[in-house]
């Protein structure tokens, strides 16, 4: 599994934070998504998938890999 | 429209507190774009549905109402728009474009998760306090005004330096501005002028004594090169974040505990499985029926929504309560799920202009439903759910008590 994020999209809703929070972050001076794992370990799948599914912005991608 | 489409009244009529409008059912099916009489006799466009109501919500084309805002007079702004309309403040806050991401940007630090667990220790301690006073009084009382509505504005209250002593006055300006009903045009006109008064000393006095709260970092930031917030915009937020951090998280965590409490299996398997709370919270956010009027969006172009072309200067109300017990977007969408994952609701809007305190909000209900299952497992409601009353006349929507016992 791979993340891409588009920033200009990103709202600073935070949600992705809250639900993955081994996965995402966000920058300190404006709020906007920063990702810690673009390609994140399988125990962390589901919480990404969650986290990409509720962002309010749809600035989360989640791209399958082999 | 075709001559036999019928214009609704809105809102909409309800019969119990907790239940959907019967026609929200019936409108997404039938009628996903409805003709509405709103309270002032204008007509609008509802939208009900899941898909539409999200796309409407995000299309950046079609923000808010006031694209020839600029930074305008606050005094006018004041007597003009206050209680008209929750989805516009009344003081001049970008509301559009790239000014509007600049300034959302500046605020939006304050509103990251981290920040806001990091406050989590203070919330809990505020319900704390607030619970010992309400069972020191008794076995039973009013959960609202005894505890939901007091720790949001506690809580926003610390984030602008505002003194625990006005605390109270603020409440009141917050409930003026939200009140369609409870107060004349005189009294809000002379709440909103003493908001403003109030709020213009404070943040001088933040200018003169800066502390560590988002008014005077904003304050901060914006004397730097390239000014960032003029001063009526520094005023807007400090209001905006107010009224809006206030009254929509009271009534929210007052329906969630009535919801709860209404099929009391939920809070029986909250107690048993308090992992459920995040999930709990978003489904309650989700369940509410009472999501206040609704979004408007004013449309500058045509536009087709739900297979149908709206004109330019539509109004367009986004009901994003009704949108959120769309079958074809959540299955057993009338069930209450407090394990619904995922829960993309619509309770905090979409796109560029979706709440920008939802992480506070969220944050808030969490702790106060984890400190009330913690302090008071035997909670019940102290009337038949059906008997609940729906807050008429709130725009953000609401029950006028939760009564409680314990």
């Amino acid at each position: 599994m791979k993340i891409t994020v588009d920033e200009e999209k990103c709202c600073g809703a935070g949600q992705c934070v809250l639900i993955a929070p081994e996965v995402f972050d966000q920058r300190d001076e404006d709020g906007i998504v920063v990702v810690l794992a673009p390609e994140p370990p399988h125990d962390q799948h589901a919480l990404t998938r969650e986290a990409a599914a509720v962002c309010p912005a749809a600035a989360i991608q989640v791209h399958d890999t082999p | 429209m075709s001559p036999n489409e019928q214009t609704r009244h809105y809102p909409l009529a309800y019969e119990t507190a907790l239940e959907p409008a019967a026609e929200w059912a019936e409108l997404r099916a039938t009628c996903p774009v409805a003709t509405i009489t709103v309270p002032d006799g204008s007509q609008a466009k509802l939208l009900t549905r899941y898909d539409d109501v999200k796309e409407m919500l995000a299309d950046p084309r079609f923000t808010r109402k006031d694209l020839d805002g600029g930074t305008g007079n606050a005094q006018e702004g004041a007597t003009t728009s206050a209680a008209a309309d929750t989805s516009e403040p009344p003081f001049s806050v970008p509301r559009h474009g790239a000014e509007h991401l600049r300034w959302r940007r500046m605020v939006g630090k304050w509103f990251t998760a981290k920040r806001m667990a990091a406050l989590r220790p203070q919330m809990t301690a505020i319900a704390d306090q607030l619970l010992d006073e309400m069972t020191g009084r008794g076995s039973s009382g009013d959960l609202k005004a005894h505890f939901a509505f007091p720790l949001p504005v506690y809580v926003i209250c610390d984030m602008l330096g505002v003194p625990a002593e006005d605390r109270d006055r603020f409440s009141y300006w917050s409930d003026n501005f939200l009140n369609l009903t409870r107060y004349s045009a005189q009294e809000r006109q002379t709440a909103v002028g003493e908001l403003v008064a109030y709020m213009s000393g404070h943040i001088a006095a933040k200018r003169a004594e800066p502390t560590d709260d988002l008014l005077s970092t904003l304050i901060e930031e914006s004397s730097g090169e390239g000014g960032a917030l003029t001063d009526a915009e520094l005023l807007g937020t400090g209001i905006g974040l107010l009224v809006a951090g206030h009254e929509t998280t009271a009534n929210m965590i007052g329906k969630m505990v009535a919801m709860l409490l209404a099929d009391r299996t939920r809070w029986e398997r909250l107690l048993e499985n308090p992992s459920l709370v995040r999930s709990t919270v978003e489904e309650a956010l989700r369940f509410d029926v009472n999501g206040g009027f609704g979004l408007r969006r004013y449309l500058t172009e045509d536009v087709e929504i739900g297979g149908e072309v709206l004109p330019n200067g539509t109004t367009v109300v986004c009901s994003m309560a009704a949108a959120n017990r769309d079958e074809t977007a959540f299955e057993n969408a009338a069930e209450m799920d407090l394990a619904r994952t995922p829960n993309p609701h619509l309770a905090f809007g979409a796109g560029p202009h979706s709440c920008l305190g939802q992480a506070l909000a969220r944050t808030e209900l969490q702790v106060a439903l984890e400190v009330l299952l913690l302090r008071l497992p035997s909670l019940e409601l102290d009337i038949p759910a059906t008997d609940l009353e729906r807050l008429e006349g709130l725009l953000v929507g609401g029950l006028c008590e939760v009564p409680v016992r314990w």
